[in-house]
């Protein structure tokens, strides 16, 4: 469907579509409960005490509204548009993620489950995910690829002090994909008690819709921020996108806007060309995995191929439905960054306004070091600064030939 | 009259039901084995199928092999990567049932995986190349019927059955949705899991054909946890068919070397399995 449309937030359709994106392609043991899924969140997100109680939470435990941060010296630095930070690494627990973990922990204890499961890739999914488990004592399980578990031990320790069991997912590459499918498993096993948080704009509807929904706080936030800073809305926003939900988090309250520019970045690995990479949208194209349809990275014979990124985080084979339809569209542009990019946009800020982002919105920092000496100073630009670097100073000290 | 039945009825595929029909004048309920195409590698795997209906094998489900088997337990999932490691593909998978075909106009085979690959493959181009293949019916577990257009519709158009999974979450209102546009045989998983986990009981799986039973006129085939011929027979009692996959799969991996390469036991060990659970599913009503 690519007719001009004069709103592009009322997706997805009652069956869980963006354009062709999207649906529900789960085993039948699944269907039952995604429907109750999907009827319990209709009901909450009228509810006024719902939203009462996810306020509390946000404002009192996660520490919102997170500051939109005018980065002056980055934007000396680069010399053209005047780039702010959307701070979500400031957020409880280092990340985004808590946004939506906040959300689906309360719908999950609205519909009585009395356990939790979870998929994590870089691990800020699952210590946000067991963070919120801790809070309001429900057991918790989050399956982590066997690489991710070796190359983010921090997190990993951090979500067993919050008292979840993290189970290795030891099939494939081992990394976020493979854990998914675990986490899918579980959940077909055990469909009476438990809730599957999962963490990204993906997976069968009404999840895509329900993460964007929970993470458009981000964009809401910016909207008022930019207007008390700058009296107007920003001229472009930029995000990293691996599965997608911070970037849907601070585009979909924008999308209306057409002065509004919205870049998303990609993760190329060691380069598109390469094969090693997890751009799905600029390297993969349409399949069905994980309970959607949307852009796959696959080989010719529909196999699913491993995504390959520095960050953790980004390296999932495919992308949330959204996504695929907001590119088929040309609403969003889709672009890319490689592990090298990302690195020395880690080491820009870091020197530059004494933050370490975390590898995740590196990508999105080094396409704003390519685009913003190409705008004009009274350019307002938001980039959304999902997650904290603390996580990556192993990978990142690694790659520098330091060892800690 | 539903649309499958319709156009099951006018076409000369036919061989799902030609196959219960000789079921129930034997008396006898069938065994449904599954093996995943291209397991270890594409010989052996054709000599296994060659050799399933002789061992006892009444209708055969042939996996498709897929990276991400999420409905699969650890079985399964191992021989789907054996397979693709092995140089497994669509057009092979359709190879070995053309290649069977060749000596068995007769016993129904069912293709079994994940939509990604025939998705890949382009559906209409996939229904008219497994037809011409002699392929009987598919099972796409990730197609539930709030996606029938996908494939499920099209796969009825070109003569090829759609078997459908009923769970133990398919509730009263879901139930007839799900048989709706189901043809062939119901497969009635009959535990909340993945595959080669756990067993149910047959007083549960008794109750579960029963409610079926009241809602379609098709076969019921009970698979999911089966592993043993005592099992295969508890099932054969009270189903129309026994469907068992993990067990003869494990066999299977149990004769490999340590890389993973069929030996001279894989194929007379896998089709001895599948004789005792042949035996198993014909005694049960004796």
């Amino acid at each position: 469907m690519t007719q001009p449309l004069n709103t592009y937030r009322t997706g997805p359709d009652e069956r869980g579509h963006f354009g062709q994106f999207g649906g529900r392609y789960v085993a039948e043991t699944l269907m039952p409960l995604i429907l109750d899924v999907e009827r319990a969140y209709a009901e909450a997100r009228q509810d006024p005490s719902f939203k009462a109680e996810l306020s509390y939470y946000l404002t009192h435990y996660v520490g919102r509204p997170s500051p939109l941060y005018y980065a002056e010296r980055l934007t000396a630095e680069l010399g053209g548009a005047k780039i702010y930070l959307k701070r979500e690494e400031l957020n409880h627990t280092g990340a985004h993620k808590i946004n939506n973990c906040m959300g689906q922990i309360l719908l999950a204890k609205r519909m009585g489950k009395r356990r939790i499961i979870a998929e994590t890739g870089a691990g800020q999914h699952g210590v946000a995910t067991a963070t919120v488990c801790a809070l309001f004592g429900l057991p918790c399980v989050i399956y982590m690829g066997e690489t991710d578990i070796a190359r983010q031990q921090p997190n990993v320790f951090r979500m067993k002090l919050l008292g979840a069991e993290v189970r290795p997912a030891k099939s494939g590459a081992r990394t976020l994909k493979d854990a998914m499918n675990d986490a899918m498993r579980d959940w077909v096993t055990n469909v009476e008690d438990t809730f599957y948080i999962i963490g990204t704009v993906a997976g069968p509807h009404p999840y895509p819709a329900m993460v964007r929904d929970f993470q458009s706080i981000i964009g809401e936030e910016v909207r008022e921020q930019m207007q008390q800073a700058e009296g107007r809305l920003p001229d472009s926003l930029v995000a990293c996108v691996g599965g997608g939900s911070n970037a849907i988090g601070i585009f979909h309250p924008f999308l209306d806007e057409p002065s509004v520019r919205m870049v998303a970045v990609e993760a190329a690995g060691y380069g598109i060309e390469t094969g090693q990479h997890a751009a799905s949208l600029t390297g993969g194209r349409p399949g069905v995995l994980h309970g959607n349809r949307t852009y796959l990275l696959q080989d010719e014979d529909g196999q699913i191929v491993e995504g390959h990124s520095i960050s953790a985080g980004l390296d999932y084979p495919g992308i949330g439905p959204e996504h695929a339809w907001l590119h088929d569209v040309k609403r969003v542009e889709y672009v890319s960054a490689t592990d090298q990019e990302a690195l020395d946009a880690f080491k820009l800020l870091a020197r530059t306004e004494g933050i370490l982002p975390a590898l995740e919105p590196a990508h999105a920092l080094a396409h704003v070091t390519r685009l913003a000496p190409t705008l004009p100073r009274d350019h307002l630009m938001v980039m959304n600064l999902s997650g904290r670097g603390d996580k990556d100073i192993f990978t990142v000290a690694r790659h520098m030939g330091v060892s800690l | 009259m539903s649309l499958a039945t319709e156009i099951d009825a006018g076409t000369e595929t036919f061989r799902i039901a030609r196959r219960f029909a000789r079921l129930r004048a034997e008396g006898r309920a069938g065994l449904v084995t599954f093996l995943t195409a291209g397991d270890p590698d594409h010989a052996t795997s054709l000599a296994l199928l060659k050799g399933l209906p002789a061992a006892g094998a009444d209708l055969i489900e042939l996996g498709m092999p897929f990276t991400d088997p999420m409905a699969d337990g650890p079985a399964i999932q191992a021989s789907s990567l054996r397979a693709l490691t092995a140089g497994a593909r669509m057009t092979r998978t359709l190879d070995l049932v053309r290649d069977f075909r060749r000596d068995d106009p007769d016993t129904p085979v069912i293709l079994m995986g994940y939509y990604n690959p025939v998705f890949s493959y382009g559906v209409d181009r996939f229904l008219a190349d497994a037809r011409e293949a002699g392929v009987d019916g598919l099972i796409v577990v990730d197609l539930p019927p709030e996606a029938d257009d996908e494939l499920c519709l099209p796969a009825l158009k070109a003569g090829v059955s759609f078997v459908r999974l009923s769970t133990p979450t398919t509730d009263e209102r879901r139930l007839p949705a799900v048989l709706a546009h189901t043809s062939g045989f119901v497969y009635h998983v009959s535990i909340t899991g993945i595959t080669g986990a756990g067993s149910a009981s047959e007083e549960s799986v008794s109750a579960a054909v029963a409610r079926l039973k009241r809602h379609t006129d098709l076969p019921v085939a009970v698979g999911f946890g089966i592993t043993t011929p005592d099992q295969a027979a508890a099932i054969a009692r009270v189903a129309d068919a026994a469907v068992v996959g993990s067990a003869i799969v494990r066999r299977l991996e149990q004769t490999l070397d340590a890389d993973g390469r069929a030996t001279a036991a894989t194929v007379p060990a896998v089709l001895d399995f599948v004789r005792t659970l042949a035996e198993g599913v014909r005694t049960a009503r004796g």
